[in-house]
């Protein structure tokens, strides 16, 4: 950033990539439904083909934020403060779904295992 | 010039002091926003991590297609959104009305399309408080629903109706956005308001971005 | 760009609170000062409403049995005194009365960094607490503060949802006033005034601001669901339909348990002024004590399931929150040390601001210590909701939380109103409130121990001795609580004109007149010392009585 001068830095993207942008998201929305429409469990087997199906899903969706918050968000052209503050509020939903999801995938009814 | 040197507050020593503080007070409240919608998206992971097979197939009940098309409206008006604050920045304040009555335009047409979506649940009684033997059993075979049907039309219209408000919430104020620009209350030194506005309104996009595939997309496959 | 009115120099200067005195410069006012006041006279409302109910549990627990009012009366009377108490009172407490009136001082600042956010936040507080309030007078609300499902959502006749609108809107007060914050602290400092020059109570607030934004949506979407539930059956939380009621804890306490730390981080942040300025010593390990209040806020935030070991949760995940409950106590500890460390070879001095921190550290030390019992989770299937875990919260909440807010308005009063109040009354309020404290709830802990479960209105006969020493130190309490209300209201009239720095403290606020102008300061001030620097003080700001240095 501090690279740049201020005048750069007020005016970001130019137009063409906006547009670029755009393109970029509506062939992403496209790709994501055609990979949703794609079943992965014959090739892969049930467990392994839902997960693939859903980490594309997931990895295109956080594709198409990280452009918007990149470039029509201007975070490429802020402080490093403002990046700071994207990736301060991904860990924190990390941690409210990780740490809850430690208790879900994790509870038993094997309680003789901690009661004596 | 005079009306712009009016826009820069007592407390602020100059322009860039202002708009730095506004911006970092405008993405702290984005983080609250991100946990605001967070606490649905665990609600969300914990319910389809334990009801996976019934929330594909409940999913399989919504339509795709509108779906699809509603995300590439919501992309369009982010696009003219950014437009228009890029217009604001070069001091074009018909640019950032003409822009902005376009994202007013898409946001609108997002909306509506909700409603027909919304409306097309009624239909099928599949609104959670209001058709209960709908989301217990299925019209047709008269087969109980499994557990978890229930839950992921309670998440889909907690989430979507959540974000819909953020859009109503949204387009007053595109309007008095439009309205000011063309007033030319706006120039190259200060357009903050469009800026801010700007990035909740992409912040609004980004939610969609994600409720897309996980509303509507887990029952394109396998299910049926 | 200096403000042409100060240039006629008046000899009784212009200051914020006389420059303009109609109803509407108040209500309107975009000065973070005015708004503090606003804050002020609310919270303490809302503290004697909260207050009043604690006192109906209290003469219902004088005796065994349930006499006083029925269970159901009982369940409303401490449900009301919770949710007053913590959402109304101890949350805005000290940032937003405090915090808000201080922040911009302590940085050199004409304001806070978003003022219109700054007056719309007490708006939504207003609006929240009146909701709130309504409910808990008219239907009454008793579901106990947690608001657990399925109670809540399902079984209770109280007036739960318009409760959980009130909290649901006040969150959002409490969100942009920490907004506020994070954006003055980065952007607003003056000259000269860089990160590790800050005063320690900047840190703590910018530390519980951290909280305020990051962890307050996740309980306002959990009150969104829990209404949607009430109102709907929408079914998130109930097993008939899927749900799951662990589900609300877990959601409910991953704000909650930070909230802690919005109550006690700011009152630390207190401590360190107070104990730093009465010991006339730069506040020992500054840079620890610093970062401690982050560690706190960042650790806090993972350590919600250790309210949840005797519900389904998994164990697995219950060792893991036991865990990491065990780290917060580092930095609870850092900042204990140093403190206690500051007074070493200080020139301590007990004015009544410093009675309060005193008071705060001996309290806040066992209900920290208390906290790592709960912590464990063998012992804590004992504890569980028994009058352990009640004495453990008061001695932070109240110990903690409100012994510094008594600690800050007695150490800034003379800086927000202008005047010195008794000493001699102040001093005994402070020992009432400390030996009233005690009194009160340090038999709780034995009940506890004895397996009193909290939330009855009845108990076995032989509880009743210790109860009946709870409800006479509550009694001691409120007394020490009530004197201050006379005191400081009479030094409004009568008391003595306070200097500029009656304290010889170091921080920019005594730079500026008491009361200070409206817009803070003449001239932006430029820091070139670190903060706490004695030696650099002008002779004249040495505590004198009278001193009038401007």
């Amino acid at each position: 950033m501090d690279a740049t001068t201020h005048h750069e830095e007020h005016h970001g993207p130019t137009v063409k990539m906006y547009f670029a942008i755009f393109a970029a998201l509506s062939v992403l929305t496209v790709a994501t439904v055609l990979a949703a429409k794609f079943d992965f469990a014959p090739m892969l087997g049930v467990g392994l083909g839902a997960f693939v199906n859903n980490a594309v899903a997931l990895g295109i969706a956080c594709t198409k934020a990280s452009l918007v918050i990149l470039f029509f968000m201007h975070v490429k052209y802020e402080s490093k403060l403002v990046g700071l503050a994207v990736v301060a509020s991904v860990i924190w939903l990390a941690f409210l779904v990780l740490i809850t999801m430690t208790d879900y995938l994790t509870r038993t009814s094997d309680w003789h295992l901690f009661v004596r | 010039m005079s009306s712009l040197a009016s826009s820069l507050q007592h407390h602020f020593t100059d322009f860039k002091q202002q708009k730095e503080s506004v911006v970092l007070g405008m993405w702290s409240f984005l983080i609250q926003e991100v946990m605001f919608f967070g606490g649905l998206f665990a609600t969300y992971t914990v319910f389809r991590s334990q009801y996976s097979h019934a929330f594909a197939e409940a999913s399989g009940l919504l339509n795709v297609n509108l779906g699809g098309v509603n995300t590439i409206v919501l992309i369009c008006s982010s696009l003219t959104m950014a437009m228009a604050v890029h217009a604001a920045s070069k001091g074009k304040n018909g640019g950032i009305a003409f822009w902005l009555v376009l994202t007013i335009l898409f946001g609108s047409i997002f909306l509506g399309v909700k409603v027909v979506e919304y409306k097309e649940k009624w239909d099928h009684g599949l609104i959670p408080g209001i058709h209960d033997e709908g989301l217990r059993f299925d019209h047709e075979t008269h087969q109980p629903r499994p557990t978890g049907f229930w839950l992921y039309f309670a998440l889909y219209f907690a989430m979507t109706g959540l974000h819909a408000i953020h859009m109503i919430i949204g387009i007053p104020i595109l309007a008095t956005l439009a309205i000011n620009g063309l007033r030319g209350k706006y120039g190259p030194e200060y357009y903050t308001p469009v800026e801010m506005t700007g990035l909740y309104w992409h912040f609004v996009d980004i939610v969609w971005i994600f409720l897309f595939p996980l509303l509507y997309l887990i029952g394109a496959h396998g299910a049926h | 760009m200096s403000t042409p009115h100060h240039t006629a120099a008046h000899h009784e200067e212009e200051n914020y609170l006389t420059h303009d005195s109609s109803i509407q410069s108040w209500l309107l006012t975009k000065d973070h000062k005015r708004i503090a006041l606003l804050y002020f006279l609310s919270v303490t409302l809302f503290f004697t409403i909260g207050g009043l109910f604690a006192s109906l549990v209290r003469i219902e627990l004088l005796t065994p049995a349930g006499d006083f009012m029925s269970s159901e009366m009982y369940n409303q009377a401490f449900t009301s005194h919770g949710v007053m108490m913590i959402f109304f009172f101890l949350i805005p407490a000290v940032p937003a009365v405090l915090g808000n009136f201080l922040m911009p001082l302590m940085i050199g600042a004409k304001d806070l960094a978003l003022p219109r956010i700054n007056l719309a936040s007490w708006y939504i507080f207003i609006i929240g607490a009146s909701l709130a309030v309504f409910a808990v007078l008219t239907g009454g609300l008793d579901t106990g503060w947690t608001l657990y499902p399925p109670y809540s959502s399902a079984y209770s006749q109280s007036r739960v949802t318009i409760a959980v609108a009130g909290v649901f809107i006040a969150g959002f007060a409490s969100i942009l006033t920490g907004v506020n914050f994070i954006a003055t602290v980065h952007r607003m400092r003056a000259p000269g005034l860089t990160w590790f020059r800050l005063p320690l109570f900047v840190w703590a607030h910018y530390a519980t601001s951290l909280v305020m934004v990051l962890g307050t949506p996740v309980v306002a979407i959990t009150l969104f669901l829990l209404g949607l539930e009430r109102t709907l059956g929408f079914g998130f939380f109930d097993p008939a339909k899927g749900g799951d009621p662990v589900l609300f804890q877990h959601l409910f306490w991953f704000y909650s348990h930070p909230a802690v730390y919005i109550m006690i981080l700011p009152a630390m942040g207190v401590i360190s002024e107070i104990i730093s300025t009465f010991s006339r010593q730069k506040l020992f390990g500054y840079s620890f004590v610093a970062m401690s209040s982050l560690a706190i806020a960042i650790l806090g935030f993972l350590v919600w399931g250790h309210h949840m070991f005797t519900t389904s949760q998994s164990a697995y995940t219950g060792i893991l929150f036991s865990a990491l409950t065990f780290l917060v106590a580092i930095p609870s500890a850092i900042k204990a040390f140093n403190w206690t460390a500051t007074l070493y070879k200080g020139s301590v001095s007990w004015e009544t601001p410093m009675l309060f921190a005193f008071g705060f550290m001996g309290l806040f030390l066992i209900g920290g210590l208390t906290g790592l019992f709960l912590a464990t989770m063998g012992m804590d299937i004992h504890l569980q909701d028994t009058y352990f875990v009640v004495a453990h919260f008061h001695y932070v909440m109240v110990g903690g939380g409100v012994m510094g807010y008594m600690g800050g308005i007695h150490f800034w009063w003379p800086k927000i109103t202008g005047k010195m109040y008794s000493n001699f009354w102040s001093k005994l309020s402070a020992l009432l409130i400390f030996a009233g404290f005690n009194f009160t709830f340090f038999p709780q802990f034995v009940l506890g121990f004895m397996g009193m479960p909290r939330r009855y209105h009845s108990y076995p006969e032989e509880w009743q001795i210790l109860n009946v020493m709870s409800t006479a130190g509550a009694s001691i309490l409120a007394i020490g609580y009530v004197l201050p209300a006379i005191y400081l209201t009479y030094s409004l009239f009568r008391g003595q004109k306070a200097p500029a720095n009656p304290w010889g403290a170091t921080g920019l606020e005594w730079q500026t007149s008491s009361p200070p102008p409206p817009h803070n300061f003449h001239e932006t001030p430029t820091v070139t010392t670190e903060a706490y620097d004695y030696q650099s003080l002008p002779l004249s700001a040495t505590p004198e009585k009278g001193a009038s240095h401007v």
